[in-house]
Order: structure tokens, then C-alpha cells, then sequence
């Protein structure tokens, strides 16, 4: 490492046990990675970097500590998705149409990690409105994925939505950082970039304080480059919170200590439907070799079947759009953000809506507006929230004969900028191995497992049952180990 | 089946979106194609199949009806673009 320190690219568990040995203090960690995002600049991977008030809860996290024991995360730097909304600190949802908003408000996930000793570095990148998967949609500009292809100095993406997050992981700019996950918005920028990233179950996080995009969708989550940095980031994220109605109130477990190494008799499905056609060669091997560290570690490997996975994604578009379209008729030029003058109000939410959002955000509030108007409600929303049902079925049917499902986390590693931004279609089909667990709201992960033909990261997937976190991690924990991914992208935060 | 730039034009006065003339065209285009391909819903099953509410199984908690919180008018109006004495200025609605 070229920082002096020698701070910047520890895990969190490592920092973790360094600072209880007080071998540094949580003021050098911050130092460290205040000089990390610097350093990180060219990925233009921060919307707001916050050193002043990094600096100032490194120092509350070290006089805590002083004082007697602390948590896990005490002292320890983070990213967070620009979708959080954080009380004094610029909130922007990577969108032009939340010009200058500042929350007055926490949300209470970054809540949560305050009052775990978390040290909020800046506020990270990401599609905007938290839809797409390239991150191309920012009105920020994109992010740069800090791997490259062999003997290809060709700017990629990093994925998205939570591009920024991961791609600052990835650069080592940071040990953790949190994202969010709608269809695939963690766990598809963490198999781009290399790291893991996981979405857990629906309710397990609140969503209060999250800018919404997909209500019934939406979950927050971690990234870090270990399956166990991810297991501790989780534990100060998740619980209950009686401002969000849909959080659920049922203990949080010590997910690290779930990470047993042993998953002797494990179920592990296998879906028929998830050989797509045309699935690359590479991707198929990668899966073979997941099925394979499984099965040598003592698991038990299941052939299964998720009829209804082909209507995943087209459903989806239903939904999630239609959920957009309704929580972004809040943007009307008055509470907050940019306004622009026009005639009368009409006018001016017309003239405000259309300078504030992006190319993406309009059309999927238009697919929104659409499948929710007169006339064709039953044939679109309606339809699509039976066909939900059914998806949510297959995956309750399975989880009867198995434990986890293991897939890959994309059909492809991350594109160069440019590519596969003229058709919206093809650019969905990204989320295609993420989409079907998102709508049955279940907790999955993403874990690099190999590099593809030219050198990118590929992740794969696994999917457990509700509230069944700890069996998630664990078997994720296993196939880490056996994968034993060490590559490092050619872009590491402070080396020359 | 295919929008035509009438249908578009219809949906964007419903999102208050302020589409120039020139777009309604491509719009109808990109719009269409997403909706060919969301199509292929149709060849599901549907018969007697609940639509999905909760993706979770839980009851939505009640709490007792009372005020918990409040008196934050200055927060609320804090990022406004226009304000006067706490509350939101908006153009002229009746005239």
C-alpha cells in the first residue's frame, strides 16, 4: 500500500481488531480515508465527500472507546449511496431535480451506523433515482469502474444503481459502504466491481429516510470485499423501526458469528430456468465451479425449478415504475429542489419535471403513469401483481427442499461506457438473475468468484429463505473461502 | 400494442412532465418497445391467483391515534425554493 499509513485497504473486521488493540486510532482511519477519497477522485465515485464531519465522529468514536467497550463498527470509515438522506449533508439522489436539498432529517439506517461509531467519509454515486445499472444515469456524471479489461484501457461502468459505493470498495477507497436494492441495484455493481454486496430481506432494514423509488422493492444493504465485513456492516444496519411500517419487528442475530465455516448437509438449489439462452461459456463455468466448492465443502446440491423466472423482469417493469411514477409526484418544484417558473402551477410542475429528471426517470415514470391509468390498470398492474404472486410461489415451493439457491449474479461482467445505452431493453436484462429474488423480497448475495476471458470480476449469487440471513452468510462465507478471489482492479485508491 | 404520440402526449400532461413536441415521436417508439416486451405477460396464467400485497408475511402494525411528533414548520419548509411565514408559495391557483 502507498499510503503511509498502511490503513487503507484493511477489512473492517482487521480495523475492527486494530483499534481495540489501539494499534491506531479511529482519527488515523479517518485520516486515511479522507486522503483515500482524494486520491479516489478520477472515479468521480463521491457526490459529497464529508471530512470535516468525519473527523469529528472519528474523534467521538476514539473518546468513546477511551471510556469502555464499543461496537464493532465504532471508528470504522464508510461510503454511503447518495439515496440516504443525511441531516445537514447535500442529499441528491444523483438527480438535478434535488438541486441543493438538505435533509433536516437522518435517515435511520445512517442512523443506525452513527450510533454504531460508523465514520461517514461521503456520499456516493449512483443512477439516478437509484434506476439503472450502469450508473450512466447520474446527473453527476458516470462512474468509473476501477478495473479494466486486459490490454483495454477503455473506461467500463461499474454497475448500478449503487455504482458509486461499490466502485469506491473496489478501489479500496474505503472498507464498506452501503447501497440500495431494488431489482439488483447492490448485487449487480458488486459482481461488476469485485466486491461483495448483499441485499437483505425485505423489512429487514427500515426505509425510512431512503429517497424512495420502488416502496414495495426497496432495501438497503452492505458492500465490503469479505462475505464477514458484510455480516458485521448488516448487524449495525438492520432492525426495527416503528417509522417504517413495513419493518419488521424480530431480533437481529450476530451475523458473524453465523459464519461458521461449515455447511455439512446444505441444500443448494440449482434453477433449471436460470440457463438462459445464449448464457456466455465463462458465466457457465463459473457456476459450475460454484456448484462444485459447494458440493466439496459437504453441501448437497438440488436440481430445482422456478417456473415463472422468464416473467421476472417484464413484471417488474410493471411494478417497480408503477411505484416510481406515484413516490416522484412529490417532485413538483415546491417543497424542495429546483423550480422552474411557468405560468401557473400546472405549468410549473410540468416545466420543473421535465429540466429535473433524466432521460431514464421520465421514461419510467411515463411506463408508471401508463400502467396505472384508466383502462389499463387490470391489464398491466393488476396482472403483474398475480404474476408476482406466482414468482414469490416458485421460490416458497423450492425452499422446501432447499436451504439457498445458488446462481450468477449477472449474465455478463461489467460493459464499457457507451455500450448498450441506446436500447433500455437490453440494458434491463442486466438484472435479469437479481430481479426474481427482489420480487419475492428475500435476502441474497453477491460474492466474486473468478475473472472473466478478459479480466473483469464475476460474481455469484446466492438466495436464501426469509429472515434467514445467517444461513445466507454462511454458505456465502464458504464459497468465498473456496473461490479464494484475490485480483485487484488496476485502479487502487493512493497507488501510483 | 404500438403508443401513438396522442397516447404519449396524454401520459406525459399526466405526469406533469413538460414533453416538447419533437420527443413525443421517439418517446413513442422507446415506450412501445418496452411495452412489446413486457407483453409476453400475457401468457401467463393468471386464473384465481391473489395479486400480491405484502411481500412479506406480516399483519401492518396499528398504534394508537395521537400526535407523537411536531412542531417542526421551519424543517418542513427549510428546502423550499419560496416561503412566507412557513408555508410553500406556489403560483396563483385561483384567479
Amino acid at each position: 500500500m502507498a499510503d503511509a499509513s498502511g490503513l487503507v485497504g484493511l477489512t473492517i473486521a482487521e480495523m475492527r481488531d486494530g483499534l481495540e488493540k489501539r494499534e491506531f486510532s479511529g482519527v488515523d482511519l479517518a485520516q486515511a480515508h479522507i486522503e483515500a477519497a482524494e486520491a479516489a477522485r478520477p472515479l468521480n465515485a463521491y457526490i459529497t465527500e464529508t471530512a470535516r464531519t468525519a473527523l469529528d465522529r472519528a474523534f467521538f468514536s476514539d473518546t468513546r472507546r477511551a471510556q469502555g467497550p464499543v461496537g464493532p463498527m465504532s471508528g470504522i470509515p464508510i461510503a454511503v449511496k447518495d439515496l440516504f438522506c443525511t441531516r445537514d449533508v447535500l442529499t441528491t439522489a444523483g438527480s438535478h431535480i434535488l438541486d441543493g436539498f438538505t435533509p433536516t432529517y437522518e435517515s435511520t439506517v445512517t442512523t443506525n451506523l452513527a450510533h454504531a461509531g460508523a465514520v461517514m467519509i461521503g456520499k456516493t454515486n449512483l443512477d439516478e433515482f437509484a434506476m439503472g445499472s450502469s450508473n450512466m444515469t447520474s446527473h453527476y456524471g458516470p462512474v468509473e469502474n476501477p478495473w479494466r479489461r486486459s490490454g483495454d484501457n477503455r473506461p467500463l461502468v461499474p454497475g448500478g444503481s449503487s455504482g458509486g459505493s461499490a466502485a469506491l470498495v473496489a478501489a479500496r477507497a474505503v472498507p464498506g459502504a452501503i447501497g440500495t436494492d431494488t431489482g439488483g441495484s447492490i448485487r449487480q455493481p458488486a459482481s461488476f466491481c469485485g466486491v461483495v454486496g448483499m441485499k437483505p430481506t425485505y423489512g429487514r432494514c427500515s426505509r425510512w429516510g431512503i429517497v424512495a423509488f420502488a416502496s414495495s422493492l426497496d432495501q438497503a444493504g452492505p458492500f465490503a470485499r469479505t462475505v464477514r465485513d458484510c455480516a458485521i456492516l448488516l448487524g449495525a444496519m438492520a432492525g426495527h423501526d416503528p417509522k417504517d411500517s413495513t419493518s419488521v419487528d424480530i431480533a437481529v442475530p450476530d451475523y458473524e458469528a453465523a459464519l461458521s465455516g461449515d455447511i455439512k448437509g446444505l441444500r443448494v438449489g440449482i434453477p433449471a430456468e436460470y440457463r438462459v439462452e445464449g448464457m456466455a461459456d465463462e458465466i457457465e463455468t463459473l457456476w459450475g465451479n460454484g456448484i462444485a466448492w459447494l458440493n466439496e465443502a459437504g453441501a448437497e446440491t438440488v436440481e430445482i425449478s422456478l417456473p415463472h423466472t422468464k416473467y421476472a423482469l417484464p413484471t417488474y417493469y410493471i411494478v417497480a415504475p408503477a411505484e416510481a411514477s406515484s413516490n416522484l409526484a412529490r417532485y413538483d418544484g415546491v417543497k424542495y429542489g429546483l423550480r422552474v417558473t411557468g405560468d401557473d402551477l400546472a405549468d410549473q410542475y410540468g416545466k420543473t419535471r421535465a429540466a429535473g429528471f433524466g432521460a431514464e426517470v421520465k421514461r419510467r415514470v411515463m411506463i408508471g403513469t401508463y400502467v396505472l391509468s384508466a383502462g389499463y390498470y387490470d391489464a398491466y398492474y393488476l396482472r403483474a401483481q398475480r404474476i408476482r404472486t406466482l414468482i414469490a410461489r416458485d421460490f416458497h415451493r423450492a425452499f422446501e427442499k432447499v436451504d439457498v439457491i445458488l446462481t450468477p449474479t449477472t449474465p455478463s461482467p461489467a460493459f464499457a461506457m457507451g455500450e448498450k445505452m441506446d436500447d433500455p431493453v437490453a440494458m434491463y436484462l442486466n438484472d435479469v438473475f437479481t430481479v426474481p429474488s427482489s420480487l419475492a423480497g428475500l435476502p441474497a448475495i453477491s460474492v466474486p468468484a473468478g475473472l472473466s476471458g478478459d479480466g473483469l470480476p464475476l460474481g455469484l449469487h446466492l438466495i436464501a429463505k426469509a429472515f434467514d440471513e445467517e444461513t445466507l452468510f454462511r454458505a456465502a462465507d464458504v464459497l468465498e473461502q473456496a473461490a479464494g478471489f484475490d485480483a485487484q482492479p488496476a485502479f487502487v485508491a493512493g497507488r501510483p | 400494442m404500438p403508443l401513438d404520440t396522442a397516447t404519449v402526449a396524454r401520459i406525459a400532461k399526466l405526469a406533469r412532465l413538460d414533453i416538447p413536441e419533437s420527443d413525443l415521436e421517439p418517446l413513442a417508439g422507446e415506450l412501445s418497445n418496452i411495452l412489446s416486451w413486457i407483453e409476453q405477460l400475457n401468457e401467463v396464467d393468471v386464473e384465481g391467483v391473489e395479486p400480491m400485497t405484502s411481500v412479506v408475511d406480516v399483519t401492518l402494525p396499528m398504534r394508537d391515534d395521537e400526535v407523537t411528533d411536531g412542531g417542526h414548520a421551519d424543517d418542513i419548509v427549510g428546502n423550499a425554493p419560496e416561503t412566507t411565514d412557513n408555508f410553500f408559495v406556489v403560483p396563483k391557483v385561483i384567479e
